[in-house]
């Protein structure tokens, strides 16, 4: 994603963004409204956005079983590697007095899938959310002061983020996840240091368009500080330009949790889908073909990083009309 | 070249020397933040103190932390990255050595397969705009970038070589007859070696293709607008060769820039895939060395990354500027 947006923007030319007039709020709103109620697949994201929180909220309800106790039948041994109901042959049941009720069947240890699967959105919304809010909110307060102050205080912040863009991203994560205790939140800190190189970069190129503007010689000239010109006056409108780099973040984060899990630096006691899928490639799922657990986790993530992609490309539209079905 | 193109590219070397060794300083202290000792796998409880401290010297780590870290820049700069703790104290180098080769075949021959598919779709795309065929083609770009590679590279595993049995399923060469190549020559001129290539490359392949194609894709479409592709279209030129000759070429620019970038961070980004394929590589290594505590190697391996990614980014940068004289002039301007 950062490549994408790299190779869009080159180092300079990145094209003017089309900002409302109006005060502050009112027009944020007005393209928050414009982006979902123009663009179809937008609102899509949105809705799944909105399932899949849904689902993480009522986890304990929705879920069957517990995601992480393997379940034992009466004789004590496990129910493990159960198909799916609907896949099993009819009238097979698993032992004398347990019926099989899987939706998506069981571990190799007897672990319910579709339990785990409901749980596992917890993390992906937990981890893609923050992430995205820390992103963008330190990738928007870096681009505003580099571009408002300009000069040394630009050139610091501009080389720090030359710097963010020559750490490898996926490498640095093990490492931060390696030295501190396995938790979700590495991978929202490690984003955090490093990926508002995008996110401030921009900003900061369009900072630099609107400070030429009347209205902020205006604000200066009627005495106002350069903090209140930067995050009154200035801020608003480059405010949908962080919810652009914002949704992508959701979606880089998704994607980014799960590869940390399946690489197996995540905290075991946090089910996640990357960890399901780790699981499942570990317990040799694969050489099983058994789709009904390596299926389900992968489709989860793909639909919730669609769906960052999807309300990021609405805000593109509306900022960028120059885009614009293209 | 003018004399700013020069200055240009001298600013931005130095720049880039700079950045490196930033990240160099910042890697010292991560590697210091490691849990514990950083010996403290290799020592054996039954140590000494004097044999312990017999070590820490060994490694260094016995001095204050200012000259630790003059003493691992100097051995930086002589390519001296230490010794591995976990194959048995082979040099740090002499692993990398290995495992890069792997990593950048992998590495150029996904993004080969991308980029072709990808340049030749984005014309396709833009040739065809508003058909059915975009659509389901843009849609089906767009859900391979949402796709967790690891999770594709596991459907393929599955399909094609456990349930057809067509491919190898991981490594390099077959896993009990241990294939020893000679030289890398005669690793690449071994059927065996492109069986093995096969799966991985094309996992990651599918994830790569979208950039370009997308990328392509758009700037066909700007580009057909520009009057000088009018002008050839009035010139009575074949539509075949207004979209090749005279619009693609012209929209080739920023994806080979988007290449240049790619090769940097996908060889950083290929870690999961060589994971899942045990392809060994520098992710590999990189993956294995933090797990089994073996900090001198994820180190040198995590350096090596970064270097290839600093080294990516300036020549992406050079190029861009070479390739659009806009930025060139722009260029010179924040230089001087």
């Amino acid at each position: 994603m950062q490549q994408e947006a790299m190779a869009r923007e080159g180092s300079s030319g990145i094209p003017a963004a089309q900002f409302r007039q109006g005060s502050a709020l009112r027009q944020l709103w007005a393209t928050n409204l414009e982006v979902f109620q123009r663009d179809k697949m937008a609102l899509f994201g949105l809705i799944v956005f909105a399932v899949f929180a849904l689902v993480a909220l009522l986890a304990p309800q929705i879920a069957p079983n517990d995601p992480l106790i393997p379940l034992k039948d009466a004789n004590g041994d496990w129910i493990s590697n159960t198909l799916p109901y609907w896949l099993a042959e009819p009238g097979e049941d698993l032992e004398e007095g347990y019926t099989n009720t899987f939706l998506l069947g069981t571990t190799n240890i007897g672990r319910d899938i579709f339990s785990q699967l409901i749980h596992g959105s917890r993390a992906a919304l937990l981890v893609g959310f923050s992430a995205a809010a820390a992103v963008a909110v330190i990738g928007t307060v870096i681009g505003l002061l580099a571009g408002y102050y300009g000069g040394w205080v630009d050139t610091i912040l501009m080389r720090a983020a030359d710097v963010a863009f020559g750490i490898p991203f996926i490498p640095f994560i093990i490492v931060i996840a390696a030295f501190f205790d396995p938790s979700i939140w590495n991978v929202v800190i490690a984003m955090a240091i490093l990926l508002w190189r995008d996110t401030g970069r921009v900003i900061r190129s369009q900072v630099l368009v609107i400070k030429e503007q009347a209205f902020v010689s205006a604000a200066r000239v009627s005495g106002a500080s350069n903090l209140r010109i930067i995050f009154v006056y200035i801020a608003p409108s480059i405010l949908p330009l962080s919810f652009l780099y914002g949704s992508f973040a959701i979606a880089w984060a998704i994607l980014t949790e799960a590869s940390v899990s399946f690489l197996g630096f995540s905290d075991p006691e946090t089910i996640s889908w990357g960890f399901m899928l780790q699981d499942a490639f570990l317990s040799l799922a694969l050489t099983r073909g058994a789709f009904y657990w390596i299926i389900p986790p992968g489709l989860c993530i793909m639909l919730t990083v669609m769906a960052g992609f999807f309300i990021g490309r609405g805000y593109e539209e509306v900022l960028f009309p120059r885009l614009r079905r293209m | 070249m003018s004399r700013g193109v020069v200055t240009y590219i001298v600013g931005r070397f130095l720049q880039s020397v700079m950045v490196l060794w930033i990240i160099v300083t910042l890697l010292f202290l991560l590697f210091r933040l490691a849990p514990g000792n950083p010996i403290a796998n290799y020592i054996d409880v039954n140590f000494t103190r004097e044999q312990e401290l017999n070590l820490l010297a060994r490694f260094g780590l016995d001095k204050p932390l200012h000259e630790q870290y003059i003493v691992y820049l100097v051995n930086l700069f002589k390519l001296d990255l230490g010794e591995t703790f976990s194959y048995a104290g082979r040099s740090v180098l002499d692993i990398l050595k290995e495992d890069l080769p792997n990593t950048i075949y992998l590495t150029l021959s996904s993004l080969l397969v991308a980029y072709g598919v990808g340049v030749l779709g984005g014309i396709a795309m833009a040739a065809l705009r508003g058909s059915l065929f975009e659509r389901v083609g843009t849609t089906f770009t767009l859900m391979t970038r949402a796709a967790p590679t690891f999770w594709v590279g596991m459907l393929l595993l599955t399909f094609f070589a456990f349930q057809w049995k067509l491919l190898p399923s991981s490594g390099i060469g077959p896993a009990l007859v241990r294939y020893r190549w000679e030289t890398e020559w005669d690793k690449l001129m071994s059927p065996v070696f492109w069986r093995h290539m096969i799966l991985p490359t094309f996992t990651l392949a599918v994830y790569l293709h979208g950039l370009p194609l997308l990328l392509m894709r758009s700037n066909m479409l700007e580009v057909l607008d520009q009057d000088y592709v009018t002008m050839s279209r009035l010139a009575g030129y074949s539509e075949w060769r207004v979209m090749i000759q005279t619009a693609a070429r012209n929209a080739m620019l920023p994806v080979l820039t988007a290449l240049t970038l790619g090769i940097g961070y996908s060889i950083g980004g290929n870690v999961v895939i060589e994971v899942v394929y045990s392809w060994p590589g520098l992710g590999r290594t990189l993956v294995d060395a933090v797990q089994e505590s073996d900090y001198p190697l994820a180190q040198g391996a995590f350096f090596l990354i970064a270097v290839i990614i600093v080294i990516m980014n300036f020549i992406a940068d050079i190029l861009y500027s070479l390739l659009d004289p806009r930025v060139g002039a722009s260029a010179q301007a924040q230089v001087s």
